[in-house]
């Protein structure tokens, strides 16, 4: 047995690693006993197996980084060891990654960052004063003034600040506190965060949560994970995607029947679908969330990326606080913002944060310490997050190229979510509503019956991207991934190649329309 | 402060209610309830606070040593990994030659893996592939050839993120206090195991089989967490009688499972964790970790790769230090160095020494990790006074230090700890005159508070 072969190699000497270990890998070994092997048949059983994990774990699906990714990454190697196919690169329209796609960083945002990492270069007169100023303020806050150290787990102090005073800079003068703020990595992180908190219940009082259809499935997924209710609300695709309360208040009386509803989540600018929530409807959705004793989740991340006329970005905070006390001292809600997307596209830093409204202060206290377990959000982002909502000034060095950088982007995205609309409006069979911010398109295809009848096994909008990614080595991601409307089909894809790549991009996805639906008539 | 009668209505959607009445809160709030020591954060921050303002004390700083934190504690960044990160974010410092020439080949490498040469892209969710195939060749390199699969690594942001267990798991007493905070946030059981203090916080077998027993019936373990070198114990596995323990190498449970041979390598199932925050590298708020999974099922392989997407990558500075840590200059490049190696030996010692010295304080080697766990062997009037505060002995003793001595260290209740044992832990990855001071204001409290109380 193992026992007598190691008692030959290590005689019996308990101060010999290997005698120590031995025992505790006997002991996993033998706990995970079958009968039979107590009965002296060697045991092959796994401790962990489908069987044996978390079921809610079986029930997640992140559709951005999934099977369709997985392919494409594939397909990505073929090429890089030469294989043929009818392109030469596959672009990744699958993922919101504004760099990935050739966006050029903020110059001012990647001088503070050097700054930071390398603080000898505090020296260097080839950094503008303004940049110093910020890094040496940012290194000041930080253990032993190093931005590798652990931060407080709320996050810096001095940048919880700064993002209160960007708040409050933005709604007008309406108070932010930096107690109610709270660094996290991404805004993921924050978002989970707070659904921890709130899911609970068993049974018929299982807290229920309203996202929207279409939604961006991280929400989803997280539902899945904690074993919460999904509770469905959807936009209305005729009326690009507004948001009708009717349809809140018939997903959520409907839902009383078998869960306990507490929370609606909201993007804003929609994700998938680029929607921006008009003045009007954000303070039906609030006097909706008060009605129904709900709790706001308000997902702000595209804020800064607005782009029809007539649209403009208004936080949920502002209008609540303009709707008066009645509202605004009572109303819970937690607003979410990012490092990753509007200007900045800097996703692999992690950097975001949320805000929280009216909440009860034990239930803070116990944020504090749920937030705590993971030590602290990554100290880049943190210094990421203070330069965004602390920038050049008007009066500072860096400022006219700062902002010639920022608008250059902005316009450039707002150039291409046209561009993207009026050349997916020309092809028969898709159907495109205005992109409005954010940085997706979310059409609508009409696919053939016979293409949808084909593959049973696979669901039609993934064979139709599947098809795309073959063929023109183009990476969407199916609107099954998002929800959709029974009977409906959809993909999203990012307007983030730059102007002339993705003008190629509109074109081939125009033509293999043409062909799919040709094949399948 | 809510009035007792609210309507529904009126009433927060979360409210925090005592234990008896739970309907309102989530379950993470429940099982995070038994709360680490409030009071101590709070007077360490207000006097913090009080000294900025001008107030006068014994001492001009608090020096905190009670996170395993080396550079929050003064310990410089290494060069070599600054250089690289700052090339890394603001390309335009490769045009010139002030950084070494190492530093600009190895941001090269590292930018040419970015998607659109930018660390701001996100990145392959277990992490930038060529990062990745590192920290494989790196845990071979340790583990003496022992293979390790890319496809098996996943690298997060802090080595705490990954878990998927529900139900029982092994944990040592003394432990880490994150690693039961996450377990119990997930709704898992923790079931401790004690390792044995007087034999150098050994872990025994047959402790580890009593622990196993006494969960019967009371959950299903499913895991053992292990922690090698301790925390905050310091131990490794293996003992030595004399100071030869200064010399002990570490090796990975790993490396010593494939060495036992079929069948037990090929089934025990085995999660190990590593991150960039300790060791020479430090880079605790850079968020850099990894896992590496042994002989997990494919099937759940599937879904571990699913989860972790939904987190979409780890933080890109912290991958890079990683690949720093995993593939640091070697001898002969511009950039190598061997000095922070020799400090920590000698530190283990010099606190070793001290603490074994003072009556009162037992200390057991600090054989590897980050900390000391020294033992308390206080009066009974202290336990006493500590009972009328309201506060776990050790915790009372703390909250002296800080107050006399602005020595700011983290209690043994924390930890959890045998039954009426007093412990605390310091982290000893701090400078050599970091250490003079915080030895010296440690030693002379603790002889005065002795006296106090004898």
């Amino acid at each position: 047995s193992v026992c007598e072969r190691l008692e030959t190699l290590w005689p019996e000497n308990h101060s010999t690693p290997h005698h120590y270990f031995f025992g505790v890998f006997q002991i996993l070994h033998t706990s995970n006993m079958s009968q039979e092997a107590v009965n002296g048949v060697p045991c092959r059983g796994k401790v962990l197996t489908l069987d044996t994990m978390n079921p809610n774990v079986k029930r997640v699906e992140y559709a951005v980084r999934g099977p369709i990714v997985q392919r494409a990454v594939q397909i990505e190697k073929e090429l890089r060891e030469g294989a043929k196919k009818p392109f030469t690169e596959v672009i990744k329209a699958n993922i919101g990654d504004a760099h990935a796609m050739g966006q050029k960083p903020v110059t001012f945002l990647r001088q503070v960052l050097a700054l930071c990492s390398y603080p000898e270069l505090l020296e260097d007169n080839k950094f503008p004063e303004d940049a110093k100023k910020r890094a040496r303020r940012i290194l000041g806050a930080c253990g032993g003034q190093s931005i590798g150290a652990y931060s407080a787990s709320q996050g810096i102090e001095c940048v919880r600040q700064d993002v209160a005073r960007y708040i409050e800079k933005r709604d007008g003068g309406i108070p932010s506190n930096p107690d109610n703020i709270y660094l996290s990595t991404g805004a993921s992180d924050a978002i989970v965060t707070m659904l921890k908190l709130l899911v609970c219940g068993e049974g018929r009082g299982r807290t229920g949560v309203m996202i929207s259809i279409p939604q961006y499935p991280l929400y989803s997924a997280a539902l899945a994970d904690l074993g919460a209710v999904q509770i469905n609300y959807y936009l209305d695709e005729d009326k690009c995607w507004s948001l009708d309360i009717k349809e809140l208040r018939r997903a959520v009386t409907e839902a009383r029947q078998h869960c306990n509803p507490r929370v609606l989540c909201i993007i804003n600018p929609g994700n998938p679908t680029g929607q921006v929530q008009s003045r009007q409807c954000i303070e039906d959705v609030i006097r909706f969330a008060k009605e129904e004793h709900l709790f706001l989740m308000a997902d702000e991340v595209y804020q800064d990326n607005v782009y029809a006329e007539g649209c403009a970005f208004h936080s949920f905070k502002k209008v609540l606080f303009e709707m008066g006390p009645e509202y605004s001292s009572t109303v819970e809600m937690a607003s979410f913002h990012s490092t990753s997307k509007c200007y900045m596209g800097e996703c692999g830093f992690r950097g975001g944060y949320m805000e929280v409204i009216n909440l009860d202060p034990e239930v803070k206290a116990q944020l504090i310490k749920l937030v705590s377990v993971r030590l602290c959000p990554p100290v880049p982002g943190q210094a990421l997050l203070d330069l965004v909502v602390n920038p050049p000034q008007p009066d500072e060095p860096s400022h006219t190229t700062f902002m010639k950088e920022r608008t250059a982007v902005l316009a450039a995205l707002a150039e291409k979510a046209r561009l993207t609309e009026q050349v997916f409006n020309t092809v028969p069979g898709i159907t495109c509503n205005p992109v409005q911010g954010a940085m997706y398109t979310f059409p609508r295809i009409t696919l053939p019956q016979k293409a949808i009848d084909k593959e049973a096994g696979q669901v039609p909008d993934m064979f139709y991207c599947m098809r795309l990614l073959e063929e023109e080595g183009i990476c969407l991601v199916p609107g099954s991934g998002f929800g959709q409307r029974e009977g409906t089909f959809h993909f999203r894809m990012t307007i983030l190649p730059p102007t002339e790549k993705l003008k190629i991009v509109l074109q081939k996805i125009r033509d293999f329309h043409q062909r799919f639906t040709q094949e399948f008539s | 402060n809510s009035p007792p009668h609210r309507k529904w209505s009126e009433r927060k959607v979360t409210i925090f209610t005592p234990m008896s009445d739970q309907q309102e809160t989530g379950p993470t709030m429940r099982r995070l309830s038994q709360l680490e020591s409030v009071v101590l954060w709070n007077r360490a921050r207000q006097i913090k606070r009080e000294l900025k303002q001008g107030v006068k004390k014994p001492y001009r700083e608090v020096i905190d040593i009670s996170w395993g934190d080396p550079q929050g504690g003064g310990i410089k960044p290494l060069s070599f990994v600054r250089q690289v990160l700052a090339a890394c974010h603001y390309p335009q410092l490769l045009n010139s030659d002030k950084l070494p020439e190492d530093v600009r080949q190895r941001a090269e490498r590292l930018l040419k893996e970015c998607a659109g040469r930018s660390t701001g892209s996100y990145t392959a969710t277990q992490g930038i592939p060529y990062i990745v195939k590192g920290i494989s060749e790196f845990i071979t390199r340790r583990d003496g050839g022992v293979p390790s699969f890319p496809n098996n690594i996943y690298i997060s942001s802090g080595s705490q993120c990954m878990s998927a267990v529900k139900t029982g798991v092994l944990t040592p007493v003394p432990c880490y206090d994150k690693v039961n905070m996450s377990i119990r946030e997930l709704g898992g059981v923790t079931i401790p195991y004690y390792l044995h203090e007087d034999q150098g916080w050994e872990l025994q077998i047959e402790e580890l089989n009593r622990a196993l027993e006494s969960a019967k019936g009371v959950c299903n373990p499913v895991a053992l967490y292990v922690m090698n070198p301790g925390n905050p114990t310091g131990s490794l596995p293996q003992r030595r009688s004399s100071f030869s323990w200064l010399m002990s190498e570490f090796v990975s449970y790993k490396k010593v499972l494939a060495e036992m041979g079929p069948p037990i390598s090929e089934t025990v199932e085995l999660a190990s964790f590593h991150s960039a925050s300790k060791g020479l590298i430090g880079e605790c708020g850079l968020r850099g970790g990894y896992v590496e999974l042994v002989n997990v099922d494919p099937a759940v392989m599937e879904y571990i790769y699913k989860l972790f997407s939904t987190d979409s990558c780890a933080s890109v500075p912290g991958q890079i230090a990683l690949n720093l840590m995993t593939h640091p200059p070697q001898p002969g490049d511009p950039s190598y160095s061997l000095y922070n190696e020799v400090i920590m030996t000698i530190t283990q010692l010099i606190v070793f020494e001290v603490l074994n010295s003072v009556p009162g304080f037992s200390c057991q080697p600090v054989e590897g990790g980050g900390f000391a766990f020294p033992r308390l062997h206080l009066p009974l009037n202290a336990i006493h006074k500590a009972k009328e505060a309201g506060m776990q002995p050790d915790e009372f003793y703390c909250v002296r230090l800080l107050e006399e001595s602005g020595l700011l260290v983290n209690p043994g209740w924390n930890f959890e700890q045998k039954e009426g044992t007093s412990h605390f832990r310091m982290n000893i990855m701090i400078k050599e005159e970091t250490l003079e001071g915080v030895l010296r204001r440690l030693v002379s409290f603790h002889t005065k508070f002795m006296k106090e109380f004898s």
